[in-house]
């Protein structure tokens, strides 16, 4: 409602606003809207969408594939996209590994990944966390060993996000123990089809299975699949992280989600009337509204100035930590939206779809599962700890 | 750190902080604290030559016509030194109301002298039982022969005692909290029937409490149609709540660099105090405050330029979000100074101050989220 939009940026989001309205699939969006699981399908079905449109990889440059569009119409975007409830574009291939490939990669492996990152034809994952390094991920310690022209690869990485529906790992491992440990981590991407390469799944506590375990044993690792040079993955690591930092807000879907617990309680009875008449629950939905309000201006600057050039110092942490902080005060209010429903455990509805009828109301089936998922927000991609020690470093210099 | 800013707002930044640096460092202003009038005439005078007093005064009335949004860069500034001239009450309110519907005379009268520094305004607005709520004034005008007769209490009048000319409210007509029948006058300080007591607030800039018996006062005195003031002393307010939230975030940036440096430096346990987690993560999270609170302040200023109907909305929201980060901002900052936080002599209590009679100011946070929270159902009510 504020975004005061020039006539041209008007008109664009007028152009993706029909095109999610003509070409979201319905059953896809009501999936989403009761955070039904999503398939590996279902995620590809809509990838293959926006591919067809060309509108997969918002922030690539045109000679990659990208569409070209300033800050201000990837933040549109990522907006509509979340408005008509589809699913968001899956980060580690087109967000995380494209961007490194591009940069530090060689012709080759540009002329072989990015175009299967575009189609959809690769799903990637990220293999950074191991099971005794999480926050110190330079501790890590799978190791790799150059045997001729491949890499000899063994340990074990978790809680690598779809790496059960994924095709293409990019992967940390240290190549040497000398020196700086920092200086002894290589970038590698390994086939997921390759020997020795296992994948437990990890169910989490909403009943869900996104996360897993990653069990590398003696696995050959072509030596084209090194990116840049021995020894700088983390160089590499660094700035993978620093990409697409405004989508990190997650505006746009914040605000539908709040769209969404306004619904649910003009539908949850309380006294003579509805949870939405409440003056408290009112002002809880507001506090949320203010705080997105707040953090969407950040998103803003930011657009602005990398539009400028200037490349945002503690911004960006402050958009994770904010926006996740965000997300979880709103997955924590659609909790308490659904009252008693938000009890009962029915995951067969939120897996195999609603062909009977769900204890309670629709709406609430999926509300505390998400509620315990989005814990998740303030873990990942650093933890919000992990944040404010960077800024930290940043404004004090100790 | 200005990618939000015009080049004339670059400009104005500028200048504010060469003013700051020159003639405005903390000692010069304990000094002007301690004085009779608690403000600078030297530097009202200042203002006045800068074109900071004319910068929201229409330019048909000798102003400058800048927008809200280039308001909001001088209070930056102005919250950055902890101006204690009385630029809200003369010319957000005070002038902000003339102009908007003050007669042609009545601008032609006092505009262009607040422009030039030689008029000072104040608002009586406020009264005890109304606490935030604009609506409810009891004060009563009277018509009388040649004009009206005015009676009431208004509390904590901003800017009273330095002003030559109160704007007042009064009901002509209505109930006591109706929106209409409320009128606004203008009125000499030094009227006949008005009584002024007045003191220097927490933070050291000045008020009064103001009443009002058998003040009578000519037809001329009538600023606007009788009856009808309240929705401009909405609009006047609003702009006003979102003017402070600018000089409550540069307050908080000053704040926040002093508190920084402090950390930097200070040395305990055989360590600068910056090196211990739990500071740093406080340290980061005021920053976060203030950046945000920043970025939502210069947002909402240019969003309601752009579109008056939002102006409402967006001092709500601005005024919510900076009350609850400048408390927050201001109570850590103490607290991470420690012992030396505490006291008069070190301006980071100064900053608190200021920042909590800002929250308080036209309503507290927590009010306007309220406020917010109702404007939305109407939103969301009339459009769907």
């Amino acid at each position: 409602m504020l975004l005061n939009l020039s006539a041209e940026d008007q008109a664009f989001q007028d152009e993706v606003r029909s095109f999610m309205t003509e070409s979201a699939p319905a059953a896809l969006r009501q999936k989403v809207e009761r955070n039904q699981t999503l398939t590996r399908e279902d995620f590809l079905s809509w990838h293959r969408i926006l591919y067809a449109r060309g509108w997969i990889a918002p922030a690539w440059p045109v000679e990659f594939g990208g569409p070209g569009w300033s800050p201000m119409q990837r933040h549109i975007f990522q907006e509509e996209l979340a408005l008509a409830s589809m699913p968001m574009i899956m980060p580690f291939g087109i967000n995380m590994v494209g961007p490194v490939i591009m940069r530090f990669g060689n012709d080759t492996q540009r002329a072989k990944y990015l175009p299967r990152i575009l189609s959809g034809e690769d799903w990637w994952c990220q293999g950074y966390s191991e099971p005794g390094s999480g926050s110190d991920l330079a501790s890590l310690k799978t190791r790799a060993e150059r045997d001729g022209d491949v890499y000899v690869v063994n340990g074990a990485k978790t809680w690598t996000t779809h790496a059960n529906f994924a095709d293409m790992m990019f992967c940390l491992v240290r190549t040497s123990n000398e020196g700086k440990r920092q200086n002894g981590i290589t970038f590698l991407l390994i086939d997921m089809k390759s020997e020795g390469v296992t994948v437990k799944p990890i169910r989490t506590m909403d009943g869900g299975v996104e996360i897993n375990e990653v069990f590398l044993d003696e696995v050959r690792v072509p030596v084209e699949n090194l990116i840049g040079e021995e020894g700088r993955g983390w160089t590499y690591a660094k700035f993978l992280l620093g990409n697409e930092r405004t989508g990190m807000a997650r505006i746009g879907r914040s605000r539908k989600h709040l769209d969404r617990i306004r619904s649910i309680a003009a539908q949850e009875p309380l006294g003579d009337g509805t949870l939405l008449d409440d003056q408290k629950f009112q002002e809880k939905i507001a506090a949320i509204e203010i705080d997105i309000l707040a953090l969407e201006s950040l998103v803003l600057q930011v657009l602005a100035e990398e539009s400028a050039g200037t490349v945002p110092g503690p911004e960006a942490s402050f958009l994770k930590i904010r926006g996740t902080e965000i997300e979880q005060a709103i997955t924590e209010l659609t909790m308490e939206a659904v009252g008693n429903y938000a009890m009962p455990y029915q995951p067969e509805v939120l897996e195999q779809g609603w062909n009977e009828e769900p204890v309670g109301p629709d709406y609430a089936v999926g509300a505390a599962p998400l509620y315990f998922n989005f814990r998740k927000a303030s873990i990942y991609g650093g933890t919000n700890e992990i944040q404010k020690n960077i800024v930290a470093r940043m404004i004090l210099g100790v | 750190m200005n990618i939000l800013f015009t080049d004339e707002q670059r400009l104005l930044a500028e200048s504010l902080e060469q003013y700051a640096a020159g003639r405005y460092s903390f000692d010069q202003r304990r000094a002007v604290l301690a004085s009779d009038e608690g403000y600078s005439p030297e530097a009202w005078h200042d203002f006045a030559e800068l074109g900071w007093l004319g910068l929201a005064v229409p330019e048909e009335d000798g102003g400058l016509g800048g927008s809200l949004a280039d308001v909001a860069v001088l209070m930056e500034g102005f919250g950055r030194m902890l101006a204690l001239e009385p630029f809200v009450a003369t010319v957000l309110l005070g002038a902000g109301l003339l102009a908007e519907i003050g007669t042609p005379e009545q601008r032609a009268a006092y505009l262009p002298g607040v422009a030039e520094g030689t008029s000072k305004l104040a608002f009586g607005h406020s009264e005890r039982q109304a606490r935030f709520d604009l609506a409810d004034v009891r004060a009563e005008a009277r018509s009388g022969a040649d004009g009206f007769v005015l009676d009431g209490h208004k509390c904590v009048v901003l800017g009273a005692p330095a002003a030559n000319h109160l704007l007042v409210s009064a009901r002509t007509d209505g109930g006591p909290r109706d929106d209409d029948g409320v009128s606004l006058f203008i009125v000499p300080a030094d009227a006949e029937g008005l009584t002024m007591r007045g003191y220097p607030m927490q933070d050291g800039h000045r008020a009064a409490d103001v009443t009002l018996e058998n003040v009578a006062v000519g037809t001329s005195a009538l600023v606007g149609p009788a009856g009808e003031a309240l929705p401009a002393i909405r609009r006047v307010v609003q702009r006003a709540m979102i003017a402070l939230a600018a000089e409550a975030v540069g307050a908080m940036e000053a704040l926040n660099a002093m508190t920084f440096e402090y950390l930097r430096t200070r040395q305990q346990f055989g360590a600068p105090i910056g090196s211990f987690q739990g500071l740093q993560h406080r340290a980061v999270e005021m920053e976060m405050a203030h950046k945000i609170s920043r970025a939502m302040v210069h947002r909402m200023a240019r969003a309601a330029d752009a579109n008056s109907e939002l102006l409402g909305q967006c001092a709500a929201a601005v005024k919510a979000e900076v009350g609850k980060s400048g408390k927050f901002v201001g109570q850590q900052a103490i607290q991470l100074h420690g012992g030396i936080g505490m006291t008069d002599e070190y301006a980071a209590s100064h900053y608190f101050k200021r920042l909590t009679m800002i929250d308080i100011l036209f309503g507290n946070a927590d009010h306007h989220l309220a406020e917010y929270a109702r404007l939305s159902q109407e939103t969301a009510a009339s459009s769907g």
